[in-house]
C-alpha cells in the first residue's frame, strides 16, 4: 500500500492520540464561547434592570399627588353677586377669592400682601377650576360650606415627596421657611396629603406639573396607531404578496425591491419631512392631527411589514404551492388558501415590529405638528394631538421639577401599551399558527 | 374526437425504437421539447398515452422523465426561465393553445407529488378542496358524498373514517400519499400523473398503492415516473425508456423487460448503469 500511496500512513493509535490532543483545544474554544454568550446575556439583562429601576423609580410616584383638604364658603357675594344664577356670569367668576378666603380662615395669624402671595401659593390654580366645576354642575349649592381636596402646588408636592431638599439655603429653594412651616402645620393634622392621583390618566397636557396628564397623548398614540395599523398591515401584506407571487421578475421589480429594503433604513424624520410636504402642504389635511400622523407611520412600518411578509411566504415550502396548483387551484386561489394561512404567523410578526417601532416614534411626529402644547384631549382623528413619545419629550424638556416624575411616568405608560399592543399581537398569532 | 380516434402521424426522423402510438390516445405528443434556459432536458420526444392504461416511465436520475411529465398538465409553467415546444394534444387539442385554460387541465390532469403533499388542513379539507374549488358539488350532501367516494377508491376510508376532521399530516406517510390520491380522483380527472410515488414509502405502504394503481386504470389514463423497474413492471401496461433526455423506447411492457431493442435500454434493464 505504501508504494501506491504517498500519504504517510499512522497508526489506528497514533491517530487517536492526535483526534485526544485536539479535543481539549476544541472544548476550550467551545467554552470560552459559552462564556462570552452568558456575559453579554448577564450585560444586557443588568443594563434592562437598571432602565426599568430608574424609570419605575422616578415614575411611580406619578401616581400619588398632594391634595389639600379646605373648607370653603360658596359666598353668592363672590360667585353670583347679581343672584340671577346666570351659567355664563358663574363660569367667569373669581373662584380664586373663595380658595384666598378659605386659605385665610385656616391661617388667620398670616398678615401683609407678600405673607398673603406666599399662602396662596400653597394651593394649585386648578383649585378654583375644581370649585367652578361643582358650581356649575349644581348652582344650588351657593351660600353652603364644603369642606373639598383640592390639588397643592407641585412645588409642595415636591416637599411631600422629599423631591427637593428642606435643608439648602433658603434662596436657592422655590419655597420659603414660612411656607414650609404652613406646609408641616397643614401636614400634622391631616389636611396634606398624597392621594391617588387620577388626573394624570385623565387630564392632557398642562404647564402646571400637577395638573399635566398623559390621555391626551395615550389617545393620541392610539388612534394615530390605528390609522397605522389598517393602513400598512393590508397595503404591506398585499404588495408582499404580489411582489412575491404575481409580479413578473425583471429590472423594474428589483429595482423596487431594492428600494423597499432600503426604505426600511431611512431615517425616520425624513418620513416626517414627506408627509408634512405631501399629507399636509399638497393634500391639506390638518397639522397636529392623527390622522396624517398614521398616514407618516404607515409609511415607515410599510417597508418593515412587507419585507417581513415577503421572508414568510418564500417559507412556505414549495410542496404546498405544487400541490394547490395540480389541484388546479388558480394562483390567487393557491395563495389565499394555502400560502397565505402559513405564512400568516411571520407577517403577525413583522406587524408587531413595525408597529412597536410606530409607537415609538417621535421625530416623524414631530414634523407634522404632533409636537404643539395641546390641553384637550382628542375625540378623533382630526383633532390636534400629541403621541406618548412627543409627550416624553416635552416634558424631559420643561424645568418644573414636577415635570421630572411625570416624563417617568409617561414612559411607564408607554412601556405598558407596548406590552397590552404586542400581547395582543401575539394571542393573535398564535390563534393562526396551525399546528400540523 | 374524430380527430383523436385516428393516429397521429409521428413525425420523421425520430429515433425513438418500439410502438409509439396507441389507439385512440388520450395524449398524443409530437416533438415535444424542453428547455431550462440553456439546457435542453426534453428532445424532440414522441409518445402517445393509452386510456384506461398504465404508462410507466422510467430511465436513469436526470434522464427528463419527470420533466416529461410535468409538461402534461403544464406545471413546467411554473418554474421560471423553463419553455416547452412541440405539440402535446389531449383528446386533440393542443394543451398551450390559448383556448386551454391551465386551470381547468388541471382538474382534467391531476397530480401526485414524489413526496406526499396533503394541505395543512383536515382530511376532509384534503380531498374536499378540488370539488369546492371546481364548484363539484351541490350542497354539503353531495360533497360528502364525493369525499367518501374518494378515501373509498383511493383505499383510505376504512383506516380514516372515524377521524375525518383530523390534519391530513398525522397520517403515515403511505396513508398520506393515499390521501393525495384520494384528493386527486376527488375532481373526477381523465389523466392521473404520479412523479415516483412511492420513493418515500416502505415495502408495505408501496404495495398498497401498486394495487391501487391497478385499481384505478379501470377508470383512469394513469402515467407513472419510477425509479424501480420491478414496479414499472408490476404496474404499467406500456413502459418508456427515457435516456438523457431522449425517449428511447416505448412499448408493451412485457416486451421492453424481456425482449428489449435498443442497446441502451437493456443495458439499463439489465442493471449495467443507472
Amino acid at each position: 500500500m505504501n508504494s501506491t500511496n504517498e500519504l504517510p500512513v499512522k497508526s489506528a493509535d497514533e491517530t487517536q492520540a492526535l483526534v485526544r490532543k485536539s479535543l481539549a483545544r476544541r472544548y476550550r474554544a467551545e467554552k470560552r464561547f459559552r462564556a462570552y454568550g452568558a456575559a453579554a446575556v448577564l450585560a444586557g439583562i443588568g443594563f434592562v434592570i437598571f432602565l426599568f429601576g430608574t424609570i419605575f423609580s422616578q415614575g411611580a410616584s406619578v401616581f400619588r399627588q398632594s391634595y389639600v383638604q379646605l373648607t370653603v364658603t360658596y359666598d353668592p357675594e363672590v360667585i353670583d353677586p347679581s343672584g340671577a344664577r346666570n351659567p355664563d356670569e358663574l363660569v367667569t367668576a373669581d373662584y380664586q377669592a373663595l380658595i384666598r378666603a378659605s386659605l385665610r380662615e385656616r391661617f388667620p395669624e398670616v398678615e401683609g400682601r407678600p405673607n398673603l402671595r406666599e399662602l396662596y401659593g400653597v394651593v394649585s390654580s386648578a383649585a378654583s377650576l375644581e370649585l367652578q366645576k361643582r358650581v356649575v354642575a349644581d348652582s344650588s349649592i351657593i351660600g353652603s360650606r364644603e369642606t373639598l381636596w383640592v390639588l397643592a402646588d407641585d412645588t409642595v408636592d415636591m416637599l411631600l415627596k422629599e423631591k427637593v431638599s428642606r435643608s439648602a439655603p433658603e434662596d436657592e429653594r422655590r419655597l420659603s421657611d414660612q411656607q414650609i412651616g404652613w406646609i408641616d402645620a397643614l401636614a400634622a393634622d391631616g389636611s396634606l396629603k398624597l392621594r391617588f392621583n387620577a388626573a394624570f390618566l385623565s387630564n392632557g397636557d398642562s404647564r402646571d406639573p400637577e395638573q399635566a396628564g398623559v390621555r391626551g397623548a395615550l389617545i393620541g398614540s392610539a388612534l394615530t396607531l390605528l390609522i397605522t395599523l389598517l393602513l400598512s398591515f393590508p397595503i404591506g401584506v398585499g404588495a408582499a404578496i404580489y411582489l412575491e407571487e404575481f409580479a413578473p421578475r425583471n429590472r423594474m421589480t428589483d429595482i423596487i425591491e431594492v428600494n423597499i429594503n432600503n426604505l426600511a433604513a431611512v431615517p425616520s424624520i425624513v418620513f416626517g419631512l414627506l408627509g408634512l410636504a405631501m399629507f399636509i402642504a399638497l393634500f391639506g389635511l390638518p397639522r397636529s392631527a392623527p390622522l396624517v400622523g398614521g398616514l407618516v407611520l404607515s409609511l415607515l412600518t410599510l417597508p418593515t411589514i412587507i419585507i417581513a411578509s415577503r421572508a414568510a411566504l418564500k417559507a412556505v415550502p414549495p410542496s404546498i404551492r405544487e400541490a394547490a396548483l395540480g389541484m388546479g387551484a388558480s394562483r390567487l386561489q393557491m395563495v389565499m388558501h394555502h400560502v397565505m394561512p402559513l405564512a400568516m404567523p411571520g407577517m403577525l410578526t413583522g406587524a408587531i415590529i413595525g408597529m412597536a417601532r410606530a409607537l415609538g416614534e417621535s421625530a416623524p411626529l414631530l414634523m407634522i405638528g404632533m409636537v404643539a402644547f395641546i390641553v384637550d384631549v382628542p375625540a378623533g382623528f382630526v383633532d390636534p394631538s400629541t403621541a406618548l413619545p412627543v409627550q416624553v419629550f416635552l416634558w424631559s424638556d420643561l424645568p418644573e421639577r414636577g415635570f421630572v416624575e411625570r416624563t417617568s411616568g409617561a414612559i411607564i405608560v408607554l412601556l405598558l401599551f407596548l406590552v397590552v399592543m404586542n400581547a395582543t399581537a401575539v394571542i393573535l398569532r398564535n390563534k393562526f399558527e396551525k399546528r400540523w | 374526437m374524430n380527430q383523436s380516434s385516428k393516429i397521429r402521424p409521428v413525425p420523421e426522423g425520430t429515433k425513438t425504437i418500439g410502438d409509439v402510438t396507441v389507439l385512440e390516445p388520450v395524449f398524443s405528443c409530437r416533438d415535444v421539447e424542453v428547455f431550462y434556459g440553456d439546457k435542453h432536458a426534453i428532445k424532440k420526444v414522441n409518445i402517445d398515452i393509452g386510456r384506461k392504461q398504465v404508462l410507466a416511465m422510467i430511465g436513469p436520475s436526470g434522464c427528463g422523465k419527470s420533466t416529461f411529465l410535468r409538461c402534461l398538465n403544464r406545471m413546467n409553467d411554473t418554474i421560471v426561465g423553463a419553455r416547452v415546444e412541440g405539440a402535446i394534444m389531449l383528446d386533440g387539442q393542443d394543451i398551450h393553445d390559448k383556448r386551454q385554460d391551465v386551470v381547468q387541465l388541471r382538474a382534467r390532469v391531476g397530480m401526485v407529488f414524489q413526496k406526499p403533499n396533503p394541505f395543512p388542513k383536515s382530511i376532509y379539507e384534503n380531498v374536499a378542496y378540488g370539488p369546492r374549488i371546481h364548484g363539484l358539488a351541490a350542497d354539503r350532501a353531495e360533497l360528502d358524498e364525493i369525499v367518501n367516494i374518494s378515501l373509498r377508491r383511493a383505499g383510505l376510508w376504512e383506516e380514516v373514517k372515524d377521524r375525518l376532521n383530523q390534519p391530513g399530516t398525522s397520517l403515515s406517510g403511505g396513508q398520506q400519499q393515499r390521501l393525495c390520491i384520494a384528493r386527486a380522483i376527488a375532481v373526477n380527472p381523465e389523466v392521473i400523473l404520479m412523479d415516483e410515488p412511492c420513493s418515500a414509502l416502505d415495502p408495505i405502504a408501496t404495495a398498497r398503492i401498486e394495487d391501487l394503481i391497478d385499481e384505478l386504470r379501470e377508470s383512469y389514463a394513469i402515467c407513472i415516473v419510477t425509479h424501480s423497474m420491478q414496479q414499472a413492471a408490476r404496474v404499467s401496461q406500456r413502459t418508456a425508456y427515457f435516456h438523457l433526455g431522449d425517449l428511447i423506447e416505448v412499448g408493451e411492457t412485457n416486451k421492453i423487460f424481456t425482449n428489449p431493442q435498443a442497446k441502451l435500454t437493456e443495458d439499463y434493464i439489465t442493471g449495467r448503469f443507472g
